[in-house]
């Protein structure tokens, strides 16, 4: 049965013509809600805006270094946690990353610059800071100094993880000093915040970096937003914890669109290879 | 004595509690407050400054509840903002300057969550909170003596030793917010305080803290948390400055 062309299809027609189309063709950006094609999109950018859609770790690592050697790949959570429910989500993450936690960490070159490199992956229980997540970012950190080299971290988290309780809390100090004690070498700590980086991550390891770069438009905060009109009634405003406010206020040194993140972090590196002390 | 983790919660969080402030005046002699934070105000929710105990002088920095309502206005029922945080690491500067020891009062519900706080950085006030607590070489003893709210108690409880009064918590998130996310139900609060192992004696028997003390509630037991404190600080004293580093480090770095 044939349609005269000029009439307008059925809302059936439109359906059958919809379902023809795969679902990851077109993207709307989440930031400007405009819809692209994933084609024009360099580097899982907006090309409107300058958001970088979310990435995996792997992802992320492909994109910013020329070769990448992975440690402490094995590294997961203790045996100690054995509730059932949060075994079964921490699987469920495993399979869905094929990573063994929220963090990948390694060494990298960057730019042809040797460094540390900690990629978090918001795919993981939101990126959550576990044991197991604080125990790699601290190895690398250790090791980082041994080997005299600077370190990068791209963060992005929806804070500590909280089937892990007062665990996880200690995440915070036991990364903290591990920085410290890289810094007390005179090697330098650049963090990338990425979207999002909330919680104990932002008010540890993320705040901590002796440069600190984000992507644009990306959330960075300590309570969300939730938290904030719940706990005290208020209303934050539209900007609120976005990269561009956290560098009005002095927060941050640049914000970095992904497609120059390379090349940034490689001028960067160069300036801070080797330690002083 | 037994009972349960929720009465637990409801003794560290009484009104009957001894005040941050009274704390330190029986800790120390001749507390002299060091208001502000050099950079844009004073929080009210945090109390640092310098005193003598047994002659030598030490600076103490405590998170304070307010007794009235004028009291919790002002310090946001005990809730610092990001210049309280910067207060705080402020005055620990200031002591590893001089080789004076830390000695930390903490009890809080959580660093205060709003829109100031957020743009004045209160993550990032946090975040260099625990680097500074990492770096002092001077002795540096935490004590939790009401509630223990998430990072912003952490912020100050990163010491050499960490101590928890009998009527305290510590945990990662309030056991109504733990019961909210994780059953979508915020009146379980008993069944999640029982759940998390926040109690001081929880916490000691997990190896997350060093030592339960006694509730201060008279003069007397005032009298000995002055002396245990005074005691632990003498040990950590006879330690050389890199010895002591080395074991707080290591005493976080189990976890």
């Amino acid at each position: 049965m044939m349609n005269n062309r000029f009439e307008a299809p059925t809302p059936e027609q439109l359906a059958q013509r919809l379902d023809k189309i795969p679902d990851d063709v077109m993207v709307r950006c989440p930031v400007c809600q405009t819809t692209f094609l994933a084609h024009d999109a360099i580097d899982k950018t907006c090309p409107e805006c300058g958001y970088g859609l979310r990435l995996g770790a792997r992802e992320r690592i492909m994109m910013v270094t020329d070769q990448f050697e992975e440690i402490d790949r094995e590294v997961t959570i203790p045996v100690r946690f054995n509730d059932l429910q949060y075994r079964q989500k921490i699987s469920q993450a495993k399979k869905k990353t094929q990573q063994n936690e929220s963090v990948v960490t390694g060494f990298a070159t960057i730019g042809r610059q040797a460094c540390g490199l900690a990629v978090m992956d918001s795919r993981f229980i939101m990126g959550s800071l576990g044991s197991a997540t604080g125990e790699k970012l601290t190895r690398l950190f250790e090791q980082a100094r041994q080997r005299q080299l600077p370190v990068v971290v791209f963060t992005t988290s929806g804070g500590a993880r909280m089937q892990e309780g007062i665990h996880s809390l200690m995440q915070m100090t036991k990364v903290s000093q591990a920085v410290s004690e890289l810094q007390a070498a005179g090697l330098a700590y650049l963090v990338v915040l990425t979207d999002p980086t909330m919680g104990g991550v932002t008010a540890s390891f993320a705040m901590q970096g002796d440069i600190i770069l984000a992507e644009p438009h990306t959330m960075v905060g300590f309570a969300g937003r939730r938290v904030i009109e719940q706990t005290i009634k208020q209303t934050p405003p539209a900007d609120f914890q976005r990269a561009e406010t956290l560098l009005e206020h002095g927060f941050i040194d640049a914000i970095v669109p992904r497609p120059q993140l390379k090349q940034t972090l490689a001028r960067l590196l160069t300036w801070h290879a080797g330690g002083t002390q | 004595m037994t009972r349960t983790a929720f009465e637990a919660v409801q003794a560290a969080r009484s009104e009957q509690k001894i005040t941050t402030r009274a704390l330190i005046n029986g800790v120390v002699d001749h507390f002299f407050e060091c208001h502000g934070d050099r950079n844009a105000s004073d929080d009210a929710a945090v109390i640092g400054g310098i005193g003598e105990l047994n002659g030598q002088p030490v600076t103490v920095i405590g998170i304070q509840k307010g007794q009235t309502l004028a009291q919790n206005q002002q310090c946001h029922f005990g809730c610092p903002e990001p210049e309280g945080y910067r207060k705080a690491q402020r005055l620990m500067q200031q002591a590893d300057k001089f080789g004076r020891p830390v000695v930390t009062l903490i009890n809080t519900p959580g660093a205060f969550p709003d829109v100031h706080a957020e743009h004045h950085g209160q993550g990032e006030a946090i975040a260099q909170c625990l680097l500074t607590g990492a770096q002092i070489k001077v002795p540096y003893l935490s004590i939790i003596v009401g509630e223990g709210g998430s990072g912003g108690a952490l912020a100050l409880a990163g010491g050499d030793e960490v101590w928890m009064f009998e009527d305290s918590i510590y945990s990662v998130l309030s056991p109504e917010g733990y019961a909210s996310i994780l059953w979508k139900d915020a009146h379980r609060v008993a069944e999640a305080a029982e759940q998390m192992r926040l109690t001081a004696q929880d916490l000691y028997e997990d190896g997350i803290i060093d030592r339960v003390v006694d509730e201060v509630n008279d003069v007397a037991k005032l009298q000995q948390l002055r002396q245990q404190i005074a005691e632990k600080i003498t040990t950590l004293s006879a330690l050389p400055a890199a010895e002591r580093l080395a074991q707080r480090h290591a005493r976080f770095r189990k976890f």
